[in-house]
Order: structure tokens, then C-alpha cells, then sequence
């Protein structure tokens, strides 16, 4: 199957590859270099004009709001796409969520030892995701961050049992509202600026006092709802994967 | 600063590569999730820690996991 050709080709494209490549890292700035010009106006106007101490989340959901609502909207096309994909399987298995209940996901249950950890985990996780949500204008983090990191408490409380347990924790109808009420409460603030005559997004909330959790107006605002559509899409998405994976084949033959 | 710096960049081409030359996708995962964890430290050692907290959620768990549930659903795929 190999043909001469097909080497050359590829040495063409890798000598260009690496040409391109050389050539942009050339006009990299430096590690440890001061920060750009752009980096030093945003420190400066981050905490005169928002009142917001950690400037990432300052220019995420404030100086270029607009595009991270696209971001937002990749994860949330991505969870939509990852169930429709999963539907085959998942309207299957949740006709026999009785017969799912009767089957154990394993024969042997999780040890003691890892339904301890796991357990103690769970309420710290979810504090320490809630602290990363909500602390997003103050400290790194925000509502991306804390979003993943609540996600995982269901997931710890998962390991600790099994599927059922899990999908008794999370209650599927309000995840699902939680992530809508999310994806779109980010747009529908941005809508509020238009009712004051301001283009989309601008704020108008007090931007409250410098380092406290109500600092930034819509900015905080915004970020909550991040921290929401996150969590939710990421519930909606693990639930979708483990209702199709983890259902056994083999006690839909039997019966 | 720059000690640590080079060790980090070092550790992340070891684990990278490592991904790579794991050829068993299951057992490639976990080593994946150490190269998201090594790219993690070397976001927070450059001092990006916001980028560091979105690739320890991310690179480090869920993209190990997602990719994990999509095996085992193509294994049973694979089987019927």
C-alpha cells in the first residue's frame, strides 16, 4: 500500500509545517517578559471600571462579553450533539429503568474505603465548587472553573454507589431546566441593556464594592449563570454517556 | 523561577510523548490525564492560574472521562 509519492507529499507538508512553525515562534514575546500593552491597560481599567480584582474574568464576561457567549454555546451545541447522538440508546434503556434497578451495576459494590473518601468528598467539593462560581470577580476561577468542579459531586457520589443513586441525586428535570435557565439567562442579561437605550451587554447593576462577592454589576451576575449552564451541561452530558454505557446488554437478553 | 519553568516544560514533552506512544486507548487515558495535570502545573508555574483551574477541571477529568464513556460505549457497539 505504500507509494513513493505518498513519503514525498508528506515531507513536503512537514518541511512547510515546520517552516510556518519556526517562523511564528520567532515573534513569541518571552516568558516572564512585562505584560503586553493590552495586558497593562486591562489591569488598569479592570479595578477603575468594574471594581473586579481578577481581570481574566474581567475581560471574559465584561470587555468581550459577546464572545463568550459563543463559548458558552459551543458546550451547550456540544451536550445537545452528545445526546442526540446517545438517543437511540437512551430512549431504550429508559423504558426498563425497572429492570435497570434490579440489575446491580457489578456484582461487588465499591469498598468501603472508596465510598468513605468519596463520600467525605462530596461536601467540600460542592462547597469548594461554589466558592470557585461565586468568587469568579475576586480570585482565578469563575463560573467555567467552579461549573466542572460542581459537576463532579454527583460523579463522587457515583463512585461511591451506583447509577441509580446517582440519577436519585441529581434530578434530571431540574438539571435540565438548570442548564436552559443558564445558557439563556446569559443572553437575556445581556437583553436588559437594551431597555436602558445601552448596547447589548452594557452593565447596569452598582458595581458594588472592590473585593466583595457582589463586585463587578452584571459581571457577577453573568458568571453565575456560566457557573450554572457549566455544572448542568456537564450533569446532562454524564447522565446521557451512563445511561447508554452502563446499561447491561446482556439482562435485556435474558428477559 | 526558571528551574522550575524548564522542569515543568520537560514533564509536559515526557507526558505528551507518553500519550502518544501508549498505543492501548484505555490505558492511553490515564496518561492522558497526567499530561492534563502536568499542563495544569505548567499554566499555574507561568502564572495563568485562571487557565490552570480550566485545564485542571477539563484536561485532567473531563476529558479522560468523556473519552472513557465513548469507549465503552464503542465496545458495545463492537460487540453486537
Amino acid at each position: 500500500m505504500k507509494h513513493p509519492w505518498r513519503t514525498a507529499a508528506f515531507a513536503l507538508g512537514a518541511a512547510g509545517l515546520a517552516g510556518l512553525y519556526l517562523a511564528a515562534c520567532a515573534g513569541i514575546p518571552t516568558a516572564n517578559e512585562r505584560p503586553s500593552r493590552y495586558g497593562q491597560l486591562v489591569n488598569r481599567l479592570a479595578l477603575a471600571q468594574r471594581h473586579v480584582t481578577d481581570v481574566v474574568t474581567a475581560v471574559n464576561f465584561d470587555f468581550r462579553g459577546f464572545d463568550t457567549i459563543g463559548e458558552e454555546y459551543i458546550l451547550f451545541v456540544s451536550v445537545m450533539g452528545a445526546l442526540v447522538l446517545l438517543r437511540e440508546a437512551y430512549q431504550k434503556t429508559e423504558r426498563d429503568d425497572e429492570e435497570d434497578a434490579r440489575t446491580p451495576r457489578r456484582e461487588a459494590g465499591p469498598s468501603e474505603a472508596v465510598q468513605l473518601w468519596t463520600l467525605s468528598m462530596t461536601g467540600p467539593t460542592i462547597i469548594f465548587g461554589l466558592y470557585v462560581v461565586g468568587h469568579g470577580q475576586l480570585s482565578p476561577g469563575g463560573g467555567f472553573q467552579g461549573g466542572v468542579i460542581l459537576a463532579t459531586a454527583p460523579l463522587l457520589i457515583y463512585l461511591a454507589d451506583e447509577f441509580k443513586t446517582f440519577k436519585r441525586v441529581i434530578s434530571y428535570r431540574l438539571v435540565e431546566v438548570a442548564e436552559a435557565v443558564g445558557a439563556g439567562g446569559y443572553v437575556l442579561i445581556g437583553f436588559l441593556s437594551w431597555f436602558d437605550g445601552e448596547p447589548f451587554l452594557t452593565n447596569l447593576f452598582p458595581l458594588g464594592q472592590t473585593g466583595t462577592m457582589t463586585s463587578g454589576g452584571m459581571l457577577a451576575l453573568i458568571n453565575l449563570a456560566v457557573g450554572l449552564e457549566v455544572a448542568a451541561g456537564f450533569i446532562v452530558l454524564l447522565h446521557a454517556f451512563m445511561q447508554s454505557s452502563l446499561h447491561d446488554p446482556k439482562s435485556k437478553e435474558k428477559s | 523561577m526558571i528551574v522550575l519553568q524548564i522542569c515543568v516544560l520537560l514533564l509536559v514533552g515526557a507526558t505528551g510523548s507518553a500519550v502518544v506512544l501508549v498505543r492501548v486507548p484505555s490505558r492511553q487515558l490515564i496518561v492522558m490525564s497526567l499530561f492534563g495535570l502536568m499542563l495544569a502545573i505548567m499554566f499555574a508555574v507561568f502564572q495563568a492560574p485562571d487557565v490552570a483551574l480550566s485545564q485542571l477541571a477539563i484536561g485532567s477529568v473531563a476529558l479522560p472521562l468523556m473519552t472513557l464513556l465513548a469507549l465503552v460505549e464503542l465496545g458495545k457497539k463492537k460487540k453486537k
